[in-house]
């Protein structure tokens, strides 16, 4: 009786294309094209100004890579999408604000060996400082690991997700409170003054103050440099602990698969602690670098870079660590370049729609793998 | 027991007889009601309001009053919210029988409060709030009975795209919320006010109020080479934009709206900046600094912008009722439309919507301090 009904109907060419992955291609390709040819007029109508535009989409792309990093970890071994992570970012802000602002930390060197350049002694400072809140968001986040997750480690995975949510909430709302961060949005203190250089046929000068740019001339800042730097340094230390030594091959192997890593003798608890310790760390030298080139923090901080950087890792291939910075840093310069040359309000919506289109093509990211099936 | 009953009862009777006596013999006095948020979100607005408008209209009685009779002050607690606000308006005009309200301070509760004046035919002069609707009903009519100290926001933008020209720039770049309407009227009205009169936008970019990075659009500002940065928005977004313009090398002078007015600008983001404000402490005319010694030896402080607009407000509705000849709220209210009265924040006359043509104060920020530039009239 239902005979008639079991039997597919002719598919429409619409269903063959959606099926085939062919529209979301089509579209992708199209788009591709689109953005190509607009960003190749204004390459060649003004290639200075689209450099510095490049600049400042690196620069937002590596903060991302750091706080992408962290969700790719946790989901990589736990499959776990830490909601919190935006929040311990926060966190690590904060921690590097009051460092600077209250206990003027960054001044320790000047303090001890006054006779140490300023330079360097600012630079050991600022690097005492990052670290501090690194180690701070490492503790936070083994903590929440601990009170929140582990319990529900072999509960639906639905539950560990609402959860996060919930520690979420629970760091933005109490950071808001008056006696811990305060709802305010408090100025961020620079540790150290801002030095813009300009790059031309005429060599590397530094800009004065009040000087306009001239023409042909690309600008960048130190906080550019150092951001990139620390970043590409973080990333290099995070490969090596991945790649190279015991707790890294260790993590690998619980990645791989929980139960038999558990058979061979490696601490699966321990190991997903130090997965979110080195995650959250990954936050906290963001959030202070965040913090650093947009100087403003505040308890709701998190949350926008938090998803962006989630989009990012989504993108790379969630899971996947060059993913994420591949990810991160497509996402930086599509803000970028869409606030730069298509329309600043639609510059989330732009980015966000490139993660559609990708899913839509790769639904596993661009780096990422075809989830295995568990036996 | 029923004695009891009987003396409780009494008791009240005697107490609702006393309460309503100074109502009953106030022939000799005119009332004016301070409808002030004394609790609630904003209490020192509240406050300050107050402590404003009584200092005038003791100062009215030290003259002798208005039209030969003193006049009493009833203050009464709105909350800034719309049912307290409502609560107290209806108490001061069936129980005091008041003819006159200065308040309310926040335009949210303002608006309620000013359907029941024009109601009751009351004479209401908020000294605050900067709602168009507070003076106008929904089909865009002015409310016959309801006044404003305040200029509106969009105002501001007309005052610093003049105080713009006045100091020679000729080219404003524009970065404006497209999701505030308080921040794009300011845009809106700078941009009109600053092409009629000579200047030349050479660009405008709208973000939003969750954007933390704006080096893109800072990058195209150092490109225009524009002279000045209008950016009308709240503290927080000044100081991003203000600290990241620096870093990508723009040298125009950052210009804003009484968005800046907070002791959390960062004073040296928003260095060499101009904004526009109400009011400042530091304006040389005579006037100003008569009031601000009269504050400060009643009240032992500095009088800020809302104790200064409570002040105006309530010298305003005494002018209009001495210029009225007579103590009846619609000869009140006519008198108030064309009066012409030096106030402390301006010489003040009303526009057709009620709202005061009056002139503003630009102050500058420089070497982390905020002071007073120039004064603009309209």
């Amino acid at each position: 009786m239902n005979s008639s009904k079991a039997v597919p109907s002719t598919p429409s060419f619409l269903d063959f294309l959606v099926r085939r992955k062919i529209l979301g291609l089509l579209l992708l390709i199209l788009i591709l094209l689109l953005v190509l040819w607009k960003l190749g007029s204004e390459l060649v109508t003004n290639p200075t100004l689209f450099l510095q535009q490049v600049i400042n989409g690196l620069q937002l792309g590596f903060v991302y890579a750091l706080i992408a990093l962290g969700y790719t970890m946790v989901y990589g071994i736990v499959r776990l999408i830490n909601f919190a992570h935006g929040d311990v970012f926060m966190v690590g802000a904060f921690m590097s604000y009051y460092a600077i602002a209250r206990v003027q930390l960054h001044t320790w060197p000047a303090k001890v060996f006054p006779n140490l350049s300023p330079g360097l002694s600012i630079g050991i400072g600022s690097i005492t400082v990052i670290l501090l809140s690194m180690a701070i968001c490492a503790l936070v986040a083994i903590t929440i690991e601990r009170v929140a997750y582990k319990p529900l480690r072999n509960a639906p995975r639905i539950s560990a997700l609402i959860t996060a949510i919930g520690v979420s909430f629970f760091l933005e709302y109490f950071g808001a409170l008056n006696f811990v961060f305060s709802p305010n949005f408090i100025t961020y203190k620079r540790p150290f003054d801002v030095t813009t250089w300009m790059v031309s046929a005429q060599g590397v000068q530094a800009l004065q103050k009040g000087q306009a740019i001239p023409e042909k001339t690309v600008i960048f800042s130190n906080i550019s440099i150092i951001i990139v730097v620390v970043s590409i340094l973080l990333l290099v230390v995070l490969q090596y602990i991945v790649g190279k030594t015991k707790i890294g091959k260790a993590m690998r192997a619980v990645a791989y698969d929980k139960q038999t890593a558990r058979l061979m003798g490696i601490n699966v608890d321990s190991v997903i602690s130090v997965t979110f310790a080195i995650g959250a760390a990954l936050a906290g030298a963001a959030g202070m670098l965040y913090a650093i080139a947009f100087p403003q923090v505040f308890f709701w901080m998190g949350i926008i870079p938090g998803l962006k950087a989630f989009v990012a890792a989504v993108l790379g291939g969630i899971g996947s660590i060059p993913g994420a910075l591949v990810g991160a840093l497509i996402m930086g310069q599509a803000e970028v370049l869409s606030a730069a040359y298509i329309s600043t309000p639609m510059r989330d919506a732009i980015a966000f729609t490139i993660l559609i289109i990708v899913l839509l093509v790769r639904p596993t990211g661009i780096f990422g793998e075809a989830q295995r099936e568990k036996a | 027991m029923k004695t009891r009953v009987a003396i409780f009862v009494l008791l009240i009777v005697a107490l609702l007889v006393t309460a309503c006596q100074p109502g009953a013999a106030g022939g000799g006095t005119i009332k004016i009601a301070i409808l002030a948020p004394l609790s609630g979100p904003v209490p020192t607005f509240g406050v300050s309001t107050r402590d404003g408008a009584l200092l005038a209209i003791e100062e009215a009685n030290a003259k002798g009053g208005v039209l030969g009779k003193k006049i009493e002050a009833i203050v009464a607690d709105s909350q800034c919210t719309p049912d307290p606000a409502v609560n107290a308006m209806n108490k001061v005009i069936e129980q005091d029988k008041v003819h006159y309200v200065v308040g309310e301070v926040c335009s949210k509760a303002s608006i309620p409060i000013s359907e029941i004046a024009e109601k009751n035919k009351v004479v209401m002069i908020s000294p605050t709030s900067t709602n168009p609707t507070v003076t106008l009903n929904a089909d865009g009519s002015t409310k016959k009975y309801v006044f404003r100290a305040c200029f509106i926001d969009p105002f501001q933008g007309t005052v610093m795209a003049k105080f713009a020209l006045s100091k020679g720039y000729k080219t404003a770049f524009i970065l404006f919320d497209q999701g505030n309407d308080y921040v794009r009227g300011l845009a809106e009205f700078f941009e009109k006010a600053f092409t009629e009169n000579g200047g030349q936008i050479v660009g405008k970019e709208t973000y939003t109020a969750q954007d933390t990075d704006f080096s893109a659009i800072l990058t195209k500002v150092a490109e225009s080479k524009a002279e000045v940065l209008f950016v009308p928005d709240y503290y927080n977004i000044v100081n991003l934009v203000g600290a990241q313009a620096k870093e990508k090398g723009v040298t125009a002078v950052m210009m804003g709206g009484d968005g800046w007015d907070s002791a959390d600008l960062d004073k040296n983001a928003a260095n060499g900046g101009f904004f526009s404000n109400h009011y400042s402490p530091e304006d040389t005319r005579p006037i100003v600094q008569q009031w601000v010694a009269n504050y400060q030896k009643k009240y032992n402080s500095v009088p800020d912008a809302l104790a200064t607009l409570g002040y105006d407000a309530t010298n305003l509705l005494i002018a209009a009722i001495e210029k009225a000849g007579v103590d009846d709220p619609t000869k009140v209210a006519e008198a108030m439309e064309k009066l012409e009265y030096e106030a402390v924040s301006g010489k003040v006359t009303f526009d057709a919507q009620h709202n005061p043509i009056k002139s503003a104060v630009v102050l500058a920020v420089k070497d982390g301090k905020v002071s007073f530039a120039a004064s603009v009239a309209p």
